[in-house]
């Protein structure tokens, strides 16, 4: 038996499926490609691929080093391309987080607080970004992350520029 | 719809039939099963199914809980989810045997269906048959009966409450505790990330290589919880060849392919009319709307995120119309 081979995508390498239509309207699925997403999006802008009421899941374009953001609630990082330092702190001040706040705020600068650590993720590893601490994206070649979360002020959503919305799948 | 019955029957029969096989009965229904078939009867009617086809779909049906919605195990038979209790149907969700008037549905309490299918699966499985693994993975479920397969047939149900491999949380996934790299995954990467914690942080810096886990993921088409985040739930799964059931959606799901390709043919919830063929390959998102139903095709394992919210008063949203089917409008 020859070895399969398992195709994962990546920014410069994707291929994309879609959606063809028999009796619907292909914007029920709000199909989109996380790679091409991120491949368009600003450093660490907030992109909506996904949403299910109050939660999304976001795809995240990691180049350089991001702002310091803290979650309201455990969030989980995915690296589906390239490699990101992902460098957390315990917050000092937990209240920098105001009481019902959803997804993460941005914070003004690295907060006071102690260093929690550092984890070095590659495609395929999924990372706790724990409630009560803040965290740093740095990527030193761009990557991307998938982000488990709920959307807040800093999610982007722009479903028409990024879903297929034509029958058929654009060639 | 009646009341849910709660009267316990006795287990299936007590003298097997000629092939071996015990017969189940569920209020109406009846269970039978011969060398190659599965055999459904109700009050209006009656069904065969491969018995190969039956058992992969009565196992997930089991192992999921009865799943999110509907759990058609082909166009005529199946269950409808009500998270306490359970319907059994025939024919509900086919629109010739709705017009025809020949479709059933009788409701039960969850541990009673849930006990009868448990019994049904375990006699009706035969040595060397494992209902969860791809078809190449595994021996004949045909035949006649021929020991039996407790061990695959009960596996551990992986739930993360936080996410896998943090304290006292579901395990990472190795050769030591069982799980060899699958055929199809040899090329997978299993390096782990470089976490380094600062001291008295240990538990809090977690990270794990979730491709690495899926690939030794021993089962097929089985969703199991790998991160939470409130009602929030990453459920990946390893996929090849055809989805055992055609599952009905009582909320909006999404899908992100993380390797590899799927196919999914997307029909009416309610009558089964064909609505869309989607592809999905290696980093497609798509939702899958809360009115169809929808079954995978996946030639190759491939690897799969299962997104669901797990919410409990969704259903009753969607059903009431409160909630768009679809979950973004533009």
């Amino acid at each position: 038996m020859s070895q399969q081979t398992t195709r994962f995508g990546s920014l410069e390498h994707y291929a994309k499926g879609g959606v063809e239509v028999i009796n619907d309207d292909a914007r029920n699925y709000v199909f989109s490609n996380v790679f091409e997403v991120a491949s368009r999006a600003k450093p660490f802008e907030k992109v909506a691929v996904g949403k299910n009421i109050e939660y999304v899941i976001e795809a995240i374009r990691a180049d350089g080093t991001s702002g310091w953001r803290a979650p309201a609630q455990d969030e989980f990082a995915l690296v589906m391309d390239g490699e990101v330092e992902i460098r957390l702190l315990k917050l000092a001040e937990p209240g920098v987080v105001p009481a019902g706040t959803k997804g993460s705020v941005a914070l003004p600068g690295m907060p006071p607080g102690r260093k929690m650590g550092v984890v070095r993720a590659r495609r395929g590893h999924m990372t706790l970004l724990p409630v009560g601490a803040a965290y740093q994206f740095h990527a030193a070649q761009p990557g991307v992350i998938l982000l488990q979360t709920l959307a807040g002020a800093d999610t982007v959503e722009r479903w028409a520029d990024i879903c297929q919305t034509t029958p058929r799948p654009q060639a | 719809m009646s009341r849910a019955t709660d009267v316990v029957p006795e287990i299936g029969s007590i003298e097997p039939n000629r092939h071996g096989y015990r017969g189940f009965t569920l209020g109406s229904f009846g269970f039978n099963r011969d060398e190659y078939f599965a055999h459904v009867t109700w009050p209006k009617g009656r069904h065969m199914l491969p018995v190969d086809a039956f058992l992969r779909a009565l196992q997930r049906d089991i192992a999921w809980g009865f799943f999110y919605g509907i759990v058609n195990f082909d166009p005529v038979v199946g269950t409808i989810n009500h998270y306490g209790s359970v319907d059994l149907f025939a024919g509900r969700f086919n629109d010739h045997y709705r017009r025809a008037g020949l479709d059933h549905i009788e409701r039960f309490q969850t541990p009673l269906i849930q006990r009868v299918f448990e019994a049904m699966l375990e006699d009706w499985t035969n040595a060397g048959f494992d209902p969860f693994a791809s078809p190449q993975e595994t021996g004949s479920a045909f035949g006649p009966k021929n020991g039996g397969n407790k061990e695959a047939i009960t596996r551990h149900r992986v739930t993360a409450r936080r996410m896998i491999g943090a304290p006292g949380d579901e395990p990472r996934r190795s050769d030591d505790n069982g799980f060899p790299i699958n055929r199809h995954f040899l090329d997978v990467p299993q390096d782990e990330p470089a976490v380094r914690a600062e001291p008295g942080f240990e538990d809090e810096v977690v990270s794990f290589n979730l491709f690495a886990y899926l690939s030794r993921s021993d089962v097929t088409w089985n969703p199991s919880i790998v991160s939470v985040c409130k009602a929030s739930l990453y459920c990946p799964t390893t996929e090849e060849y055809i989805l055992p059931v055609i599952h009905g959606n009582d909320r909006v799901e999404w899908f992100v392919q993380l390797s590899d390709e799927i196919q999914w043919e997307v029909e009416d919830r309610e009558t089964g009319a064909v609505r869309a063929r989607v592809t999905m390959k290696a980093g497609d998102v798509a939702a899958m709307p809360a009115d169809i139903r929808h079954r995978g095709f996946s030639p190759k394992r491939s690897m799969l995120l299962v997104w669901e919210n797990a919410s409990p008063e969704l259903p009753g949203l969607y059903a009431s119309g409160k909630m768009s089917p679809t979950p973004v409008q533009f």
